[in-house]
């Protein structure tokens, strides 16, 4: 990266602010600068990624066949666990925390975030977190194995290994909360004059509510996993009914952080479709307005829906037609969102470049995951599928096609501004198509394995569900080798790409749709030390 | 809410937050040693604590120094009100939680563990003697036999002590918005002295509950909720009070003028946060 900055350093003249990137491999360190910080992100996400994406490959073939091939048991349960907190908290999170950071001081005309000191603290607290968590894997006991979750009693029972994954936990949350307070000030204080809330690009919106549920979430995951820390340490009963307390308090817990959590994951990924699917239908996004508000009340409810991850743990039957109910109104908000892309699409002078191939199969396959989750809503019916490979299908079309595909479809969409090289379109392209194909393969046959009975964190099954697990894991092992071509194209994206001059446009009109498209590719060091006058807005 | 950013103050090369980290893991990774039984434990503890104090000093002092050279403009206040107005929020969050869990275990886990709703045969196998009443320390006697937490002994004092210190922080600003240098001082010193008043009349209270009334953190539920809530807001009150422990020496150094002073600000208002917290303490850990 650093090469590619000097080599355009004469973008600066104009920006210039006398302050430039400090010298050597110090300069990634102690930089306050967003785009530094964004490509820290960024780059820490796609490591994780494939970090968390290798333990799913032990997963995937230890049930290539029935019966115990490769590992024991116990660390298959550990996969499962860091497999988990490792996307989630290690990959999929920073990679949008990294977006957030390059893209919205451009999207917004801010110099920089709000916050800059704070900004590098948050991203070496999440290196802190991931390195703490990493750690236990090699601890006596070995990692944590009792499902991401971290549910009492069977938590309590982790060795050495609890204490480090309950710190990293108050790392990760600290970091998270820093950063999305920064955030939340930069889009609220530092928008250039001409760009009232309503002007501004989606992805900026969806983020403002994402960092909102962050800062409201995180300490609750953070008192949650202090009371584990206490009733193993400390002689609490917090979740232990001889002493008055009850395990089911923490499931409530958790998971009225775990409800919006997992919304910290989707709403961006609706902002950055949102903002990639317009430039390539050449239209402006219909709906703007019912966009922001679909947002927000998806936000909203996620805070209200909680209990339908204990459909089965044992609640009145009123907690559980409440939350059934509640649960089904998140399909008018989402419903809203999927009927607007298509009809942004619709009419549209369409092209399909590799940004645009992985945003229509998000429309599609994330859709495709929210019908899987009305169905779980249905209470009754949820006791069939609970803990059964339907709910894995289920969170895994919601997270892979959707979320991962999006973060692809914003790496080939914004990296030729971020590196001001073109990548290789037909790569890209090869990259969409076998990972679109494989990740069904991967994930589809799970529907019929949760229909039929097999439950989920076992390392070992029933002769009756081999062949869809084998089917499973064939679509894994080409899902997984696939990203490889990503990794491919970052690296000879940084390096040069295609060669070919890349305009501040990049796509076709793409200046009418931001303000990131107006400034020159690679952004120098430094953009909008004055704001600008005008915006680009692509809607009424 | 837009502001202007032509001169917006944007900082570099920042090493302080890189010292803050290796603080955080440094602690977090002795006491995880220590909790584990590890010898290093301690000493890696008390390291990351001496490298948090280090840090702190150093990082308060830039923020001083830079704010008192005036290098920030209108736009850096508003992104430092935001940030820590949005960070009062999330410690809101966080004692919300141990709220939520009183409230839980009083209104539904303990009366069920009596029999309430459809748990009579819970109740009548498992815990047949058990009679849900609060403060308990559950059907398994967990912890022996406890005295609850009284009210209107040095509780009542505290809240006192609290709500002065409130007002005399309040007074101190009026004090620095008059100009009058003096006034502020003076109640700063008396909202610190105030706050680790406080302190100290817990530490008392802990100590008679440890020593007189077999009242432990291990006492059952009752145990665990009533030091979780206090002891966290008891950190909280020590936190605040050294903040505004800088914040009054930087008025004596002469600090802070009626339009920028945001260190005050900030102080006060995670003050107030404090004093609120304890209200909701008073009212649903002691009186109700």
């Amino acid at each position: 990266m650093s090469a590619v900055t000097a080599e355009h350093g004469h973008d600066d003249h104009h920006d210039d602010h006398a302050h430039g990137p400090a010298k050597g491999w110090l300069r990634w360190i102690i930089t306050t600068n967003h785009k530094d910080i964004g490509t820290l992100y960024l780059l820490f996400a796609l490591a994780m990624f494939f970090v968390g994406g290798a333990m799913a490959m032990i997963i995937r073939a230890e049930l290539f066949e029935p019966g115990m091939q490769f590992v024991d048991p116990k660390f298959f349960n550990s996969m499962t666990t860091m497999h988990a907190l490792v996307m989630v908290f290690g990959a999929v999170m920073p990679a949008f925390v990294g977006l957030a950071n390059w893209m919205i001081p451009m999207m917004i005309g801010a110099p920089d975030m709000a916050l800059p000191r704070m900004n590098n603290m948050s991203f070496w607290l999440l290196v802190s977190g991931v390195l703490l968590l990493a750690s236990t894997l090699f601890m006596e006991g070995g990692a944590p194995a009792g499902g991401w979750t971290l549910y009492p009693p069977l938590v309590l029972q982790t060795g050495k290994a609890l204490p480090f994954a309950i710190f990293s936990v108050h790392l990760l949350g600290i970091s998270s909360i820093l950063g999305a307070i920064n955030i939340v000030a930069t889009i609220l204080n530092m928008r250039a004059p001409a760009m009232p809330l309503m002007k501004m690009p989606m992805f900026v919106w969806t983020w403002l509510i994402t960092g909102f549920l962050l800062i409201a979430i995180m300490p609750v995951f953070a008192g949650a996993v202090t009371m584990l820390l206490t009733d193993k340490f400390f002689h609490t009963s917090f979740f232990d009914a001889a002493g008055g307390g009850d395990p089911v308090l923490y499931q409530h817990i958790f998971w009225f952080f775990g409800h919006p959590e997992v919304y910290v994951m989707i709403l961006p990924t609706f902002g950055v479709a949102s903002t990639i699917i317009p430039v390539f239908a050449r239209k402006p996004l219909f709906g703007y307005s019912s966009m922001v508000y679909a947002t927000a009340s998806i936000a909203f409810l996620s805070f209200i829906v909680w209990a339908h991850h204990m459909f089965t743990v044992g609640m009145p039957i009123s907690g559980e037609l409440y939350f059934m109910y509640a649960t089904m109104l998140i399909a008018i908000p989402t419903g809203v969102k999927v009927f607007n892309w298509t009809a942004t699409m619709w009419k549209g002078a369409m092209t399909f470049e590799t940004p645009m191939l992985f945003s229509i199969s998000f429309v599609v396959l994330f859709t495709l995951g929210g019908f899987t989750g009305l169905m779980m809503a249905v209470a009754p019916v949820d006791f069939q599928y609970h803990d059964t490979y339907f709910i894995v299908a289920h969170f895994h079309y919601t997270l892979v096609p959707a979320s991962v595909f999006i973060l692809m479809a914003a790496g080939y969409y914004w990296m030729p501004k971020w590196t001001g090289h073109m990548y290789n379109e037909k790569i890209g392209q090869l990259h969409f198509w076998l990972s679109a194909i494989s990740v069904n393969i991967l994930f589809f046959p799970q529907h019929f394995l949760g229909l039929a009975g097999m439950p989920r964190r076992i390392p070992d099954y029933a002769i009756q569900f081999a062949d869809w697990n084998m089917i499973s894991s064939i679509g894994g092992f080409i899902f997984g080798a696939s990203q490889l071509l990503f990794l491919w194209i970052v690296v000879d994206t940084i390096k040069g790409g295609t060669g070919e001059k890349v305009s501040n446009e990049v796509w076709e009109d793409a200046h009418k749709h931001g303000l990131e498209w107006t400034l020159p590719s690679p952004p120098p060091y430094h953009t909008f030390s004055t704001p600008p006058a005008v915006i680009p807005c692509d809607h009424d | 809410m837009s502001t202007s950013n032509a001169t917006y103050y944007i900082p570099h090369k920042a090493t302080w937050p890189v010292l803050a980290t290796a603080g955080f893991l440094t602690t977090l990774v002795g006491f995880a040693n220590y909790l584990n039984g590890s010898s290093i434990g301690s000493v890696l503890m008390i390291a990351g604590l001496v490298i948090l104090v280090v840090m702190l000093a150093g990082w308060f002092t830039l923020q001083a120094t830079e704010s008192e050279t005036g290098i920030y403009n209108h736009g850096v206040g508003v992104s430092y009100r935001m940030g820590m107005m949005w960070f009062i929020f999330s410690e809101i969050m966080f004692f919300a939680v141990f709220f939520g869990t009183l409230w839980y275990t009083r209104n539904l886990s303990v009366p069920w563990l009596g029999g309430a709703g459809s748990n009579v045969a819970t109740h009548e196998m498992l815990w047949s003697g058990f009679n849900a009443t609060w403060p308990t320390n559950g059907p398994g006697n967990v912890g022996g036999h406890f005295e609850p937490m009284g009210a209107f002994g040095l509780p009542l004092l505290n809240t006192l002590l609290l709500l002065s210190s409130g007002v005399t922080c309040t007074w101190a600003h009026h004090g620095l918005i008059a100009k009058n240098r003096k006034q502020l001082i003076q109640g700063l010193i008396a909202t610190v002295g105030l706050g680790f008043a406080f302190v100290l009349c817990q530490a008392f209270e802990y100590h008679e509950a440890y020593t007189e009334m077999g009242l432990t953190l291990g006492s059952g539920i009752y145990g665990s909720t009533f030091f979780m809530l206090t002891g966290f807001h008891g950190f909280h009150v020590c936190v605040g009070a050294i903040i505004l422990s800088v914040v009054l020496f930087r008025s004596a150094k002469g600090h802070f003028t009626p339009e920028n002073h945001f260190a005050f600000e900030a102080a006060a208002w995670y003050w107030h946060f404090v004093d609120v917290v304890w209200l909701g303490l008073f009212i649903f850990v002691y009186l109700m």
